[in-house]
């Protein structure tokens, strides 16, 4: 595959970065990066992706756009109020890059389907808004050793921490059981500061461009934990849980399965 | 005792030994049924709050979990 004249003028600021250049950009171009949820997170992570010239990007939800979205929902316009998700985020993303190949998914991630689903990605992104879905895509990727991004908003707080199975700690070596349902206050009961998904979606994305182009040093064994209000970023190291569920010694989890007492978090309004 | 607790030096009137279910009490740590506990490095497993020795100069993390990608 070579750069087109097109490609070489839009990616120029990429390719003059030694870490990227014209191989690794080709390298993004070649890539397939699966985004399970189109919302908050998943807005600017498919936004940034497209941009970046990721070539393909499956996006999964099966939600509509609602007026109360569009707070930190950047992707979904007023216009869209309705339409579907994944369309919506299909048409925009589109609109910035017409190279790419953009696989709208219309669908809820569950244990009969993630694994065929993330099957044909490089790099999964954990965008999801509930303890199901996120207990369900870290099973599904450390199952199927499938590198991804974990992240989780709420208030003004945010997390984050990339996986790469069987070499760095799982969600589950932090939580090894989602809490129970309505134990934990949702983004719809608590809220969300509008801004905090275009920061951490943005170092979601930040990390799977960096696992494409093989570049310096991914989020793995630390959780990044960021405070909006006092304005800080900590990390935790964290390290693999021989205790673990899922990657331990002597896993208890072998197969996939829904989390149904799970279903909560940032409620989805339907 | 000193201690580090979710990486700031914080001093307790506590001395010797503390459980980790004692720190979370003395400490008023919020979510104490959900809150996962790191000890020195070391995630801990809920078992073993009441076992887990916490001393001088340790250092604590407690991780929330969030749930949230605001769909």
């Amino acid at each position: 595959m070579k750069l087109t004249e097109d490609q070489i003028t839009r990616y120029s600021r990429h390719i003059l970065l030694k870490e990227v250049g014209g191989k690794g950009q080709k390298k993004l171009l070649n890539g397939k990066v699966l985004i399970i949820g189109a919302g908050g997170l998943g807005a600017p992570i498919a936004l940034y992706l497209a941009a970046a010239g990721v070539g393909t990007i499956g996006i999964a939800d099966a939600d509509q756009v609602d007026l109360s979205n569009l707070q930190r929902q950047v992707i979904h316009f007023t216009g869209d109020i309705g339409k579907s998700k994944v369309i919506s985020a299909k048409e925009k993303m589109l609109a910035i890059n017409p190279d790419l190949n953009v696989v709208a998914h219309e669908t809820w991630v569950a244990a009969d389907n993630i694994a065929a689903l993330i099957a044909d990605y490089d790099f999964v992104i954990d965008g999801t808004d509930n303890f199901a879905a996120k207990f369900l895509v870290n099973d599904a990727c450390v199952l199927a050793g499938k590198p991804y991004s974990h992240g989780g908003i709420l208030q003004f707080d945010g997390q984050t921490m990339t996986i790469l199975p069987g070499e760095s700690a799982c969600y589950r070596c932090i939580f090894p059981a989602p809490p129970p349902k309505d134990a934990i206050p949702t983004c719809s009961q608590a809220g969300v500061i509008g801004v905090l998904p275009g920061v951490l979606g943005t170092l979601q994305a930040t990390e799977a461009i960096k696992y494409l182009l093989g570049a310096g040093d991914l989020l793995t064994g630390r959780l990044l934990s960021y405070s909006a209000l006092r304005m800080k970023f900590r990390e935790i190291p964290v390290k693999k849980n021989p205790k673990c569920p899922i990657c331990g010694d002597h896993p208890s989890i072998t197969v996939l399965k829904d989390e149904l007492d799970a279903v909560t978090a940032c409620d989805l309004g339907h | 005792m000193n201690l580090t607790v979710n990486g700031k030096p914080t001093s307790i009137t506590e001395e010797g030994t503390l459980s980790v279910t004692q720190l979370l009490e003395t400490l008023k740590v919020a979510q104490r049924e959900y809150v996962t506990v790191e000890l020195n490095g070391e995630i801990l497993e809920r078992d073993d709050f009441d076992t887990a020795a916490v001393q001088d100069g340790a250092t604590v993390e407690f991780l929330y979990f969030m749930g949230g990608g605001a769909a």
